[in-house]
């Protein structure tokens, strides 16, 4: 079984929920509880086709609102493939939620109305796919059912579809499939009223495999803890116990520590009960070494050949998701992989408008939801990769001392 | 081969209880003696060995345990060679802190709370491990894998910090606390599929066995000391196994055969209830479990 992770951003006048609810029902996927609540909803509402969109909003607030508020996730599974969705919201006030969202995903679901065509947060949505470099995006032109399934009026979506693309010069991958959740055209059966489209539905879309590149790239170790023990037979255990970042680690690579430069030869990667020849990126394990050397959390484990240049400052895009405002000299913790370190804001670049590339702001402070090109000034020496080159070591967040709130995500340029 | 999906999801559990055990000077895991809290207790010993698990367990007794749940916790904690501490709801009802409540649907699930915050308190815990899953329901979904708690345990959801890409942010002022959930996005199914696969061990009452019960609005509850008996009830002797094992008096029963590990699994799959169907105090209202966890509760 494969596990896919996907986002969906929209509100709900989208048929956000209803397009989840359409995917989870016609692949037969509800369970029987959530089957008799569309009913007894369905029946409520006098309505001739299932109201799908009451499986997933979750809280009370979100139910009498009529919004989606908070980020929840959906779990479902066909035969072969296993989903985790992030529901995440649509509206702007909500861009932290959406965020948070997509970076666990590979692809994301952009739902467009194909009565309205592109709206300001369809662009807001596309800006994020894209700044999150996901391998994918979806765009699922809904309600064609409310535009007699005219085959035109998806076609000149598309192209307005192809100008937001080209004119943010993105090079994400993207599909575009005409459907209705309401009547389940194109979501897991083949439309049988829009016969002029020939691609795949949104289902067959989300069984393609996206190919796992992160083992091949360099790599970057993380250390969280160490793990020092007598017991269960063991004489003098010393592991460092963590996750892969990125690339691959075998038994007898010699490995540099930073930020202490010492080098040593792995000779045990250890996994429970169990010793590996070899530890691959989304690995948790725990590597040991030839000599003993001082590695305590937040060292970060390389290949000497491919180790990062250390950083006094790096440049990054942050998404602001505190409602206190950021100025030049703030001071937050950085927090990437188990480091955790004082930072100051140095330069504010520009804000970038999402809906309008050309409309780059200077301002001189960050606010809520702004997504900003900035300079940070690092207390200790950095490691990062650029979140294009490898996203799992291009990102940070950043930790109001005073409130302790995660106040922004960033990455690396 | 092993199964990738599930590989995953221990990597990312295993990220998630080093994280807990690096970040926090004080976390307990939360232990119940359930199918989720056993194999949250197997990932964090594949977390830390050969080195002991580094924090101690505690297991909020409501008292209205099932014995064979009790008599598996004990066994397994000796196995585990962990330090288990048992708080009573009891001790909080006859301190007065809490009152029983009365009536046919009288349940001590929600008092726990109480007993809970008491025992945070007390020990001083900054990080409560539990074995929450988001697939549960419906406000569960929406809780992140660090949640934040005031002095009070209550939960809400404007506070919430994001997580992207997994980071977690542990950083809380004194008398708060944080719950942290290392099997969020483990599904029903991912938990069978697991025990199944590492052998593990669970209390026999999650699987068939012959019993005495109460059957009242169509579902069949334990029969025991703690239920309040009324006219309407029957009692009937049957084969069932239960498929969420909270209190004897909030847990309904299934009528199955299933005997093993596998035919639990494909029991549960070809039946398309949810889990959460066999808890009877989810379904006072819609919102529940939500209200419950603004309150402090799990």
């Amino acid at each position: 079984m494969e596990l896919v992770r996907i986002s969906t951003a929209g509100s709900v006048d989208d048929g956000k929920s209803t397009l989840i609810g359409r995917l989870l029902f016609d692949n037969n996927a509800l369970t029987k509880e959530q089957e008799e609540l569309v009913a007894k909803k369905t029946a409520e509402k006098g309505w001739e086709d299932p109201d799908l969109s009451v499986i997933t909003d979750g809280l009370v607030a979100e139910r009498e609102q009529g919004i989606t508020i908070d980020v929840a996730n959906i779990y479902f599974s066909t035969d072969t493939h296993k989903f985790i969705i992030a529901d995440s919201p649509g509206h702007v006030e909500y861009t932290r939620n959406m965020v948070t969202g997509a970076s666990m995903a590979e692809t994301s679901i952009i739902l467009i109305d194909a009565r309205k065509g592109l709206l300001e947060q369809s662009y807001r949505h596309f800006y994020i796919s894209h700044l999150l470099r996901l391998k994918r995006v979806i765009f699922a032109v809904n309600k064609m059912d409310l535009v007699n399934y005219d085959q035109d009026r998806f076609l000149e979506i598309a192209v307005e579809i192809q100008r937001m693309v080209q004119g943010l010069n993105a090079d994400v991958p993207y599909t575009v499939v005409p459907v209705s959740s309401l009547k389940g055209d194109n979501v897991v059966k083949q439309s049988e009223n829009m016969t002029w489209y020939q691609g795949k539905t949104l289902n067959g879309l989300l069984h393609e495999t996206q190919p796992d590149v992160s083992g091949t790239k360099p790599l970057r170790f993380d250390v969280q803890h160490v793990t020092h023990s007598q017991e269960n037979g063991f004489v003098d255990y010393r592991g460092y116990s963590g996750r892969v970042i990125s690339g691959t680690v075998s038994v007898g690579d010699t490995l540099r520590v930073l930020p202490s430069n010492k080098e040593s030869v792995v000779t045990e990667i250890r996994r429970y009960t169990e010793t590996k020849d070899q530890a691959t990126s989304g690995d948790s394990v725990s590597i040991s070494f030839e000599d003993e050397i001082d590695i305590s959390r937040g060292a970060v484990l390389v290949h000497p050949d491919q180790a990062p240049e250390p950083q006094q400052s790096v440049s990054a895009t942050v998404v602001w998701m505190d409602e206190k405002n950021a100025n030049v000299g703030s001071k937050w913790l950085m927090k990437a992989g188990s480091r955790e370190f004082p930072v100051k804001l140095q330069t504010i670049l520009q804000s970038v408008d999402p809906t309008n590339q050309n409309a780059a702001e200077n301002k001189d402070v960050i606010a809520l939801n702004d997504i900003t090109e900035v300079e940070i000034r690092l207390s200790q020496p950095g490691y990062f990769d650029t979140y294009e080159s490898n996203k799992k070591n291009g990102i940070f967040i950043l930790i109001d001392p005073q409130s302790n709130n995660t106040v922004a995500v960033g990455f690396i340029k | 081969m092993k199964n990738q999906h599930l590989y995953d999801l221990e990597n990312e559990s295993i990220y998630i209880l080093r994280e807990v055990a690096s970040q926090f000077k004080k976390p307990v895991l939360l232990f119940s003696g359930g199918k989720d809290s056993i194999v949250m207790a197997h990932l964090a010993r594949k977390a830390f060995y050969p080195s002991r698990i580094p924090f101690p367990f505690m297991h909020v007794d409501t008292g209205h345990n099932f014995p064979e749940t009790i008599e598996f916790r004990d066994a397994f904690m000796k196995e585990l060679g962990a330090d288990l501490i048992v708080r009573y709801v009891q001790d909080s009802i006859d301190q007065n802190k809490v009152q029983e409540e009365t009536g046919k649907y009288a349940s001590r699930n929600s008092l726990q709370t109480v007993t809970l915050l008491d025992a945070i308190e007390e020990y001083g815990f900054d990080a409560c491990l539990g074995g929450a899953r988001r697939d549960e329901e419906k406000s569960r979904a929406k809780e992140r894998i660090f949640s934040v708690r005031d002095d009070f345990g209550q939960w809400d959801y404007k506070r919430q910090r994001p997580e992207p890409f997994q980071l977690l942010n542990g950083r809380i002022q004194f008398g708060e606390n944080v719950r942290a959930f290392p099997i969020s996005n483990w599904t029903e199914e991912d938990i069978w599929s697991y025990i199944l696969q590492e052998g593990l061990e669970l209390p026999s009452v999650y699987f068939a066995h012959e019993r005495k019960l109460v059957k009242r609005d169509g579902q069949y509850l334990a029969y025991s000391d703690y239920l309040n008996i009324v006219d309407s009830d029957e009692i009937e002797e049957r084969t069932v196994r239960f498929r969420t094992v909270g209190d004897m008096t909030c847990t309904a029963a299934f009528l199955s055969d299933a005997s093993t590990v596998e035919a639990v699994l494909k029991e549960n799959v070809a039946s398309k209830h949810s889990e959460r169907g066999a808890r009877i105090d989810d379904k006072r209202s819609e919102s529940a479990l939500e209200d419950r966890k603004k309150d402090g509760y799990f």
